[in-house]
C-alpha cells in the first residue's frame, strides 16, 4: 500500500499513485450500487467488468491491449499507458486539452471510447519530437511564448499542427476560427497565433 | 460512467437486430454527445452498438440531389467540393457548429440525433421532463435565457442545438431510415418533434430504426447564407441562427428557403416568410417586412425576450448577407 518509501523513490509518481488510488476508491464507491443491482445475476457482474481486446498503434508503437468499454481514449493514454502529456481539462469536449491525432485527424480524446479506435494510429504530444529534436511547432511555441501555465499546450500544439495540415492557417482570422476548440485560460492566444503563423510560413513538413 | 457491453455491428441489419433484442441499447457513431451524456449519467445504456464499421460513409450527387451517408464526419461534409459549390448553405452551417476536433468526430446521423444542451437537462439534480418524464421542467421558472420562443409546451422549453439541421430543414431534406421491416424515407421537417406532452421524445425514430443517409434535393438558390449569433464568435451554441437560400433573378426573389435555429425544440422552418418573399424585390425594406413575419407568434419567457428582437434582426441581416 501507500508508503513513505514509495514517495522517496518516486517523488512525482508518489503523488500520481496516491491520486490514482483515491480515484479508484471513489470509483468503487460510485459503482457499488451497480454491483448490488447486477448481483442479482452473476453473469451480469462478469459482463460489467469484461474487457475488450484492442489493437492500437500509439506513436508508432503497435499495442495489444485489454480495456473496459467505458474507458475513453484519454483515460487509456493517461491511466493505462502513462502517457500523461495529453491533458484532461474539462473531460466533456469543451476545452481541447485532450486533443490527439487519430489516423492523422485531430479529435477530442475525452469523447472517444478507446474501443472505438481499434486498428487506428494515434499520435500524442509525446510522439512529435524525434529524439532530442523538437517538432517545429513545439519549437515555435517556445520561441513565441505560446503559453503561460502550459496546461492547454499539448492540446494546442496537436491542434495547431492539424490546423496547418488541413489548410486552415492562411490568416490570423482563419487560425482563430479553426483553433477555437482549444481554450487557453491564461489568454496566450496572440502568441499562439504567432507561433502557428511562423510554422505555416516556414513551410516545413509537419 | 457505468460500464456497458460493447458490440461492433457488422451490418445495418445486425445493428438493428441487436438493438431490438436489447432494450435500451444505443447506437454510437462519433460519440461526441453520447459519451458526454453517459459520463454525466443522463444516458446509461447497458449495451452500446458501435456502428462505425457500417458502409455509410459515402457522399454522392447527381442532377436530382445530394446523398450524404449517415457516418460521414461533419468536417468531411463541410470540406466536400460538391457540397461547397452546390449546397453552400449546408457547408456554412456545418462549419458554424462545434470545433474542428468535434467536427472530425461527429457524424451526419449523430448530428441529427444529438440532444438538447438545456442546462437543466444536463443537471441530474434538477427536475427535467425530457430526462425524466413527469419530474417537471426547471427551465420554465428558472434561468431560461437559452430557451425556446416558438413551439414550447408547459412540459419543456428546450431548443434543438444543431446548426446542420437548420440548413437541412431549409433545404427540404429527406432522411433515409433502415428498419427491421425494410427501408423508409422521412421528410426532415417531420423528423424532430415539438415537446408537447412527451418532451422525452426528441424525434420520431423508433427503437430498431437507424438513419442511414440524408438526401438533399438539388435547388436553384444562387444566394445563400448561414448566420449564427452566439455569446462568443466561435465554438458556442446558437442564441439564434438563420439559414437562408434564395433564387434571385434580376433583383427579384423567385424562390426562398428559410429556417431558424436556437429558437425551438426542432429546426424552425419559416414557410410563411418563404411564401412572402416569392416574387418580391430583394431589398432591405422587404427583408425587414419578412423579419416581422418570421417572429409572428413568438412567446418569450422571463430571460429570453431578447431572442425575439435578436431573431428579427438576424432574419433581416441573414437575407442582406445572402444577397450582398
Amino acid at each position: 500500500m501507500y508508503s513513505q518509501q514509495e514517495d522517496q523513490h518516486c517523488p512525482n509518481g508518489g503523488r500520481r499513485n496516491f491520486l490514482k488510488r483515491s480515484t479508484a476508491i471513489a470509483a468503487l464507491a460510485t459503482i457499488s450500487p451497480v454491483i448490488i443491482k447486477a448481483g442479482e445475476n452473476d453473469e451480469k457482474i462478469a459482463a460489467y467488468f469484461e474487457k475488450v481486446p484492442l489493437e492500437i498503434e500509439i506513436n508508432g508503437k503497435p499495442l495489444s491491449l485489454q480495456v473496459e468499454p467505458r474507458v475513453t481514449l484519454l483515460d487509456l493514454l493517461r491511466e493505462q499507458l502513462g502517457l500523461t502529456g495529453t491533458k484532461k481539462g474539462c473531460d466533456h469536449g469543451q476545452c481541447g486539452c485532450c486533443t490527439v491525432h487519430v489516423d492523422g485527424r485531430r479529435i477530442n480524446s475525452c469523447l472517444s471510447l478507446a474501443v472505438m479506435n481499434n486498428g487506428k494510429k494515434v499520435t500524442t504530444i509525446e510522439g512529435l519530437a524525434k529524439g532530442d529534436q523538437l517538432h517545429p511547432m513545439q519549437e515555435s511555441f517556445l520561441k513565441h511564448d505560446g503559453f503561460q501555465c502550459g496546461y492547454c499546450t499539448p492540446g494546442q500544439i496537436m491542434s495547431a499542427i492539424a490546423c496547418i495540415k488541413e489548410g486552415h492557417a492562411n490568416s490570423a482570422e482563419e487560425i482563430r476560427e479553426y483553433m477555437s476548440g482549444n481554450i487557453c485560460r491564461c489568454g496566450a492566444y496572440p502568441n499562439i497565433i504567432d507561433a502557428i503563423t511562423e510554422v505555416k510560413k516556414g513551410g516545413q513538413p509537419l | 460512467m457505468i460500464n456497458f457491453e460493447y458490440t461492433k455491428a457488422s451490418s445495418t441489419k445486425s445493428a438493428i437486430d441487436i438493438q431490438l433484442k436489447n432494450k435500451g441499447a444505443q447506437f454510437i457513431a462519433g460519440g461526441t454527445n453520447l459519451v458526454d451524456l453517459m459520463k454525466k449519467g443522463i444516458s446509461s445504456p447497458l449495451r452500446v452498438i458501435d456502428i462505425n464499421g457500417l458502409p455509410l460513409k459515402e457522399i454522392s450527387s447527381d442532377l436530382k440531389g445530394l446523398t450524404i451517408g449517415a457516418l460521414v464526419p461533419n468536417s468531411t461534409a463541410a470540406e466536400n467540393e460538391i457540397i461547397k459549390s452546390k449546397y453552400p448553405l449546408l457547408a456554412m452551417a456545418l462549419n458554424a457548429g462545434a470545433s474542428a476536433q468535434l467536427r472530425n468526430m461527429a457524424t451526419a446521423g449523430g448530428n441529427i440525433m444529438q440532444r438538447t444542451r438545456c442546462s437543466y437537462f444536463y443537471d441530474i439534480n434538477m427536475p427535467c421532463n425530457k430526462r425524466q418524464s413527469g419530474s417537471g421542467c426547471s427551465a420554465i421558472e428558472g434561468y431560461n435565457r437559452m430557451h425556446a420562443i416558438f413551439g414550447a409546451s408547459d412540459k419543456c422549453i428546450a431548443v434543438h442545438p444543431s446548426d446542420m439541421c437548420v440548413a437541412l430543414a431549409a433545404l427540404n431534406a429527406t432522411l433515409h431510415i433502415s428498419t427491421a421491416k425494410g427501408d423508409k424515407k422521412t421528410l426532415f421537417t417531420d423528423f424532430h418533434r415539438l415537446p408537447g406532452y412527451t418532451p422525452e421524445l426528441d424525434n420520431n425514430l423508433q427503437s430498431g430504426e437507424l438513419i442511414t443517409a440524408i438526401y438533399v434535393p438539388a435547388n436553384s438558390y444562387n444566394k445563400s447564407y448561414y448566420l449564427k449569433i452566439r455569446d462568443r464568435l466561435s465554438y458556442a451554441f446558437a442564441l439564434v441562427s438563420v439559414a437562408v437560400g434564395l433564387e434571385v433573378e434580376n433583383g427579384v426573389i423567385r424562390t426562398a428557403a428559410l429556417a431558424m435555429g436556437g429558437v425551438a425544440h426542432k429546426p424552425w422552418r419559416l414557410t410563411a416568410v418563404e411564401k412572402f418573399l416569392m416574387n418580391k424585390p430583394a431589398t432591405t425594406d422587404i427583408f425587414k417586412e419578412a423579419a416581422i413575419i418570421a417572429i409572428d407568434g413568438a412567446k418569450p419567457f422571463e430571460h429570453n425576450a431578447y431572442k425575439i428582437k435578436l431573431a428579427k434582426a438576424a432574419i433581416a441581416e441573414a437575407l442582406m448577407k445572402a444577397v450582398g
